[in-house]
């Protein structure tokens, strides 16, 4: 395959570790957890697996925008919002499985609707009882909603930072909408005192411990797919259009499809992240919609190193671990810390931890190289300067940093 | 008890007066008979009075008591006014030991003592030699009436007017005589025209005729709000014939003129709204356009000028009172300094070294704002500051059917000085014009020998202070907090991209759209509704025009 030229063994060694880490966590944490007695050292508590079981969601919808955001260019403001959709199509299956057990003990209408004096359960409520249902909701809603946004969005070219306004505008009309207690999803309290997934107790600590490992097995299947896109000639135009879209759209290529297509499997991504993460959670609520958490995930992505495969992953979990201590030890200095890592990221990591890692390996090898005189062909993964990436296209050589009219 | 008049000269028995005088002499002569007849009526009636109120020690039940209240609010004397309010708060008494009748005030386990009709002090009295007269709501509300009656022939045009005011909302048949020796006797028009109003509702209440009937039935619709129509719609279900036609047209009258107030109303907020959108998204369609920089810490730049007035408020309180109502013009400049510090700051530490990255832009100002926000939360705590209004900005008028707050008039017409001010700036001041060629081509006017990156800072500066004194005039109409900008921010972006970037009127004409078509549609949606509306026909209209109302054209678009 013309990929296996473009990705040396270097790229394809990082993809099988990261993907064999996943795996083996997904089988040893929940292991550990239930099968190791609790004083023992290596017993790992509850807690702790609920909380990196949240992390892996993240890492997950992280991924889904560095599809878009590093390989594409779009920056997509808005990918809470198909984050919050799939778990909200999650809540709603897990809402119908309370049955009669809540606090109204209505067999047929969620407590919410009860105390709303509704009488009958809306038409989009219908199906949720089915757990097929509600996994392909999971993924098609999300996926619709990108899918029509984007082909409006991209059909009319809209880009750069107007495509991130608009998509903070969508994620925004969403919030609103949510809030209403007329939109049929709990209003303000969102849905919440879930019982059981499938049968099982979701408190339960091996249903938390399955949720665990298979948020985990998740991730590893998408960076597996998302190194699939990438490695394939699509993965090629997809970058193409994110240097240099003008000359892909004049050689022949339809832009806006390639677009479209990465924009559409992102946020189904995004979608299954969601519902993995409500059942870890308990709760999901208009909140998520925030257009302050879609920016989160974007620094998540760039911490990490965008453009990249595992970087987003690292760059989640590091912020959120982060995020969990400080908000813990030192609660009032967290936004210090999240408005400075903005900056510091911005300012000197513009391809994050790994894109830094990449350039200094590169360095190193090709001193190495050079030394032994031999054919060092060791290329990084994605190594591209962050400088071309950022442009969006421009050309990065010569041209002085400057500000330009907007676009 | 009962007082001599004063002396009273007879024009009669004067000595005639030489003829080169006789028409001074005349007008004096004149004015003093009216004199003479007013103090006398008003002996006389003062005489009257007291008899009357002498009543009340007889009147043993409430019927009674309502019997007397009516004769005193017939007399029409303003001297009885304090008197029966006395009465409706229950501080009428009657002395046991002679029947006298006074108006008391409580002093510990004593009652002082004042004269009913004069108010003059009369002495101390223990309670046990006092009756209370007692009064029950039917009889509260006869004194009110008989009060709103009394008022009418107060001095004060504007007594009079609440008095003719009071009247219409409660029409009564039994006021009409009043009301018509009102109406002959007033001087003032428009006091005038609402007396003829009361007494047109109180003519529907009544038998009289149907000519006089269809005369009041003119006179309520040209009034034409919301109290005629309800009076109007209630005389149309009692009333037949042709009574009931001509009230059914006066009726479809009000509620049409009603309906078009309704739209200069929404139009009126919409502005309202609009210049509040235009006032916070003005700062960053400067910055925007000019250097192509998304600056999402402008909401708190419009927060810092916010609470730059709450401090400036502070420190006047604390040190010169009596300048409060100068502190907004005080904070003006001041605010206008912070901001535009922070955001050169800003430029300078941060922005200039991400030019053209704009994505990379905005995430570093988020960072920005995050850290802004924080700031504020550590030094003036998470909770809402209290910024105060200057009297003269406080209260509101009325505009025909329109009720309008002084504080949003204020805040239209000092964010259209604002914008008269900035298109001045660019349009006719050398720093404006190097703004425009840096906008328009920046390798070009570069070459013309514009130094680009200091246009780029000050530009910053003063959207960041057009931000500044932005929140001055928003902290009058919104809550004070870490947060203020948050709220802005988002609908700021919005009617920047609508209205097309690097254009000051796309800025003007979409923000004031904006603003009206939110009001408009509030009143069918509901306001979280009709903003989601908004924000989808946003999303829709992007898409038709990619750059907006009035896009830039030629090579700075592709640049």
């Amino acid at each position: 395959m013309i990929s296996q030229r473009f990705f040396a063994a270097g790229a394809d060694r990082r993809i099988a570790i990261t993907i064999s880490i996943l795996i083996g966590v997904a089988v040893i944490v929940p292991t550990l957890n239930i099968a190791v007695a609790p004083d023992s050292a290596f017993h790992v508590p509850s807690y702790l697996v609920a909380l990196v079981g949240k992390y892996l969601c993240y890492a997950l919808l992280a991924l889904a925008l560095d599809l878009v955001w590093g390989f594409c260019g779009i920056l997509s403001l808005g990918h809470g919002a198909f984050f919050a959709l799939g778990g909200y199509a999650m809540g709603m299956y897990l809402m119908r499985q309370i049955g009669d057990r809540g606090v109204y003990a209505n067999p047929l209408l969620p407590d919410f609707m009860v105390f709303l004096n509704w009488k009958e359960l809306p038409w989009f409520w219908h199906g949720f009882d089915h757990f097929w249902f509600a996994a392909l909701m999971v993924m098609a809603v999300p996926g619709l909603l990108a899918f029509v946004f984007g082909w409006f969005a991209f059909r009319s070219r809209v880009t750069g930072v107007y495509l991130s306004i608009i998509t903070q505008a969508m994620t925004y009309a969403l919030l609103l909408a949510f809030f209403r207690n007329d939109m049929g999803f709990g209003g303000n309290n969102g849905l919440t005192d879930f019982k059981d997934i499938l049968g099982f107790n979701v408190q339960a600590n091996t249903t938390r411990s399955a949720l665990f490992a298979a948020s985990a097995a998740t991730l590893a299947l998408g960076v597996f797919v998302t190194w699939r896109i990438i490695g394939s000639r699509y993965g090629k135009l997809l970058m193409a259009v994110r240097d240099a879209e003008s000359r892909t759209r004049f050689l022949g290529w339809r832009a806006e499809n390639v677009k479209l297509f990465a924009f559409t499997v992102s946020a189904v991504m995004a979608g299954i992240a969601g519902a993995l993460y409500v059942p870890q959670v308990g709760i999901i609520n208009p909140g998520e919609f925030d257009p302050a958490n879609s920016i989160e995930v974007v620094v998540w992505a760039a911490v990490g190193g965008r453009g990249t495969i595992v970087g987003p992953i690292i760059g989640a979990v590091l912020v959120n671990a982060g995020k969990s201590w400080f908000t813990g030890a030192l609660p009032e200095f967290w936004l210090f810390a999240l408005g400075g890592l903005f900056i510091a990221v911005t300012l000197f990591l513009p391809s994050g931890i790994v894109g830094m890692w990449d350039s200094w390996q590169a360095k190193r090898s090709g001193r190495k190289a050079a030394a032994d005189a031999a054919d060092a062909t060791a290329v990084p993964e994605m190594a591209i300067a962050p400088a071309a990436i950022v442009r969006g296209g421009r050309p990065a050589a010569g041209a002085a940093p400057e500000p330009q009219p907007a676009e | 008890m009962v007082p001599g008049g004063p002396p009273v000269r007879d024009p009669v028995n004067d000595p005639p007066e030489p003829v080169l005088y006789m028409g001074f002499l005349r007008n004096v002569v004149a004015a003093g008979l009216m004199l003479a007849a007013t103090l006398v009526c008003a002996a006389a009636d003062e005489a009257e009075l007291r008899q009357l109120v002498a009543k009340f020690a007889d009147a043993n039940n409430f019927q009674a008591t309502e019997a007397v209240v009516r004769e005193l609010g017939a007399t029409g004397s303003p001297a009885v006014e304090g008197l029966l309010t006395a009465l409706s708060q229950g501080s009428l008494y009657v002395r046991k030991a002679d029947d006298a009748i006074f108006v008391g005030d409580e002093v510990g386990p004593d009652i002082k003592l004042r004269d009913p009709l004069n108010g003059e002090a009369v002495g101390t009295v223990a309670k046990a030699g006092l009756t209370k007269i007692k009064v029950n709501n039917t009889l509260r509300r006869v004194i009110r009436d008989a009060l709103g009656g009394l008022t009418l022939g107060s001095n004060d045009p504007a007594v009079r007017l609440a008095a003719a005011d009071t009247m219409f909302k409660n029409p009564d048949p039994a006021t009409i005589a009043a009301l018509d020796a009102a109406i002959a006797g007033e001087a003032v028009d428009s006091v005038k025209a609402r007396l003829e109003q009361a007494r047109a509702s109180a003519v529907l209440l009544s038998d009289l005729g149907e000519a006089d009937k269809m005369a009041a039935i003119d006179i309520l619709s040209s009034r034409a709000d919301q109290d005629s129509l309800s009076q109007l719609s209630r005389f149309q279900a009692s009333a037949e014939g042709p009574l009931r036609a001509s009230a059914a047209a006066a009726v479809a009258t009000i509620d049409q003129s009603l309906a078009l107030w309704q739209v200069g109303q929404n139009v009126w907020y919409g502005i309202s709204l609009g210049s509040v959108l235009l006032l916070a998204a003005i700062g960053l369609a400067i910055t925007f356009g000019v250097m192509g920089v998304i600056n999402m810490a402008h909401g708190e730049m419009v927060m810092l000028g916010a609470y730059t007035t709450f401090v400036v408020q502070q420190v006047i309180r604390d040190t010169a009172p009596g300048l409060f109502d100068w502190s907004l013009a005080i904070a003006l400049p001041m605010a206008f300094l912070v901001s535009g510090a922070v955001g050169l700051a800003i430029e300078r530490g941060v922005i200039r070294f991400l030019y053209g990255r704009p994505l990379e832009t905005l995430l570093a100002t988020w960072g920005v704002s995050l850290i802004l926000q924080q700031a504020v939360r550590t030094i003036f705590g998470p909770t809402n500051q209290e910024v105060g209004t200057p009297t003269w900005m406080s209260g509101s008028f009325q505009l025909g059917q329109l009720a309008i707050t002084w504080n949003r008039l204020c805040i239209v017409v000092f964010c259209l000085a604002v914008f008269a001010l900035l298109l001045h700036v660019m349009k006719r001041t050398p720093w404006g014009l190097q703004m425009r060629a840096v906008t328009q081509n920046r390798r070009m006017a570069a070459s013309m020998g514009i130094r680009t990156p200091r246009v780029d800072a000050l530009t910053f500066a003063l959207g960041s202070g057009i931000a500044g004194i932005a929140g001055v005039a928003l902290s009058q109409i919104d809550n004070v907090s870490p947060n203020f900008g948050q709220g802005y921010i988002i609908d700021s972006f919005m009617v920047v991209v609508f209205g097309g970037v690097g254009n000051l009127w796309g800025t003007f004409v979409g923000a004031m759209s904006l603003g009206i078509l939110n009001k408009f549609l509030e009143p069918y949606t509901g306001a979280v509704l009709g903003k989601i509306m908004v924000l989808v026909l946003i999303i829709l209209f992007i898409q038709k025009r990619p750059r907006g109302l009035f896009a830039l054209k030629g090579r700075a678009v592709e640049a």
